[in-house]
């Protein structure tokens, strides 16, 4: 059952992910954590974490991630979690390259389509009220635990807005802060 | 070729840190410099692979391999985009859950947490600001945000409601 799952929740990210990974974060952790309660939102936060420091999309690292610890979670032996690994990185990719064929077809109506224009009045406003709940249902008692977070959040958020401090080196100060202050 | 179309892709994989749009630069000099496609199909294939859905660098690649050698290319392209970060996390995944509990890994992650929200937070801005909206259609992001944050509302409801207000609105009312 959770192999069905899994194949089928990855597979709705692929085809409803519209607007770049952020957008995507809301849409993994609604059913991810929400609905089937793989993983924790604070482990959320930490695949988050490392896809900001690893090479590749969040889409794909978190479909790793995720087939692997709700399979292994799920009582299942390593070999298994691998496979499940497999299957999500897989569902999250198929919509791309059914969809990539099919336009390829008419690739050249698709480019100034007044359909997906029109989609995209729509879309691209609801993109960033997607980002947007994505970063409120972050911010949570699992990762702000004290007074501290709220500092530590505040200087995050205007070294990253006002500085453009790189987001990797962002992530390795608050983590070397954590160690510091707790 | 399909194996020197591997290898490129899967430097382009491993060779992006942050993912997305990072990607691009590398993928344009690697894909444009060798001559496989020209700028303009590449700039072309960009603007279509930013409106599909899924991962962006995924969708860019399967563009160009099918574009060079049909569907054979396009998973072999595919394949070769996700393989490093694939490894990489998987041996995060089988590595992590053991120094999960150690005491210094915590406190680094207890800290880093908050600066990952903020992360995601500003982007959200920056985005909100390129797009240029009106006061009626900051409405759009706010009731999408707080059905999904405060009243549970699946986010594939909130696309599909934007999809079709955009298409009523685009192909109707601006018309008229």
């Amino acid at each position: 059952m959770i192999w069905l799952q899994l194949f089928y929740v990855y597979l709705k990210i692929g085809i409803f992910g519209f607007g770049g990974g952020y957008a995507m974060l809301s849409l993994i952790q609604a059913d991810v954590v929400d609905r089937y309660g793989w993983i924790s939102s604070q482990e959320f936060t930490d695949i988050v974490a490392i896809s900001q420091m690893t090479p590749g999309p969040i889409g794909i690292n978190s479909a790793t991630y995720i087939g692997y610890t709700a399979i292994h979670n799920a009582g299942y032996s390593p070999t298994m979690s691998i496979l499940g690994s497999c299957l999500t990185t897989f569902a999250v990719c198929l919509p791309s390259f059914l969809l990539v064929l099919a336009i390829s077809y008419a690739f050249a109506k698709f480019r100034h389509n007044k359909y997906v224009e029109a989609a995209f009045y729509g879309l691209r406003p609801a993109t960033v009220g997607l980002i947007a709940a994505a970063a409120l249902l972050l911010m949570n008692s699992e990762n702000f635990i004290d007074y501290k977070s709220f500092l530590i959040f505040g200087a995050a958020f205007i070294l990253t807005w006002k500085f453009k401090i790189n987001p990797i080196l962002m992530i390795i100060l608050a983590g070397i802060t954590g160690i510091v202050f707790y | 070729m399909y194996w020197t179309l591997f290898l490129t892709f899967i430097k382009i994989g491993a060779f992006t840190i942050g993912g997305g749009y990072a990607m691009l630069p590398l993928i344009q000099r690697e894909v444009v410099d060798r001559g496989w496609l020209s700028k303009e199909d590449f700039i072309d294939l960009f603007s279509v692979a930013q409106s599909l859905p899924g991962i962006f660098a995924v969708n860019i690649s399967i563009f160009v391999g099918y574009k060079l050698k049909k569907v054979t290319g396009g998973a072999i392209c595919a394949l070769g985009t996700i393989l490093p970060s694939f490894l990489i996390i998987l041996a995060i995944a089988l590595f992590f859950t053991q120094v999960q509990d150690n005491v210094w890994v915590e406190k680094a992650f207890k800290g880093l947490r908050p600066a990952v929200v903020a992360l995601i937070a500003v982007p959200c801005l920056t985005t909100a600001r390129s797009i240029k909206m009106s006061h009626k259609e900051l409405m759009i992001p706010i009731a999408a945000a707080l059905l999904i944050w405060k009243g549970g509302l699946s986010p594939v409801w909130v696309i599909i409601a934007a999809i079709v207000g955009g298409l009523v609105y685009g192909l109707k009312i601006k018309k008229d």
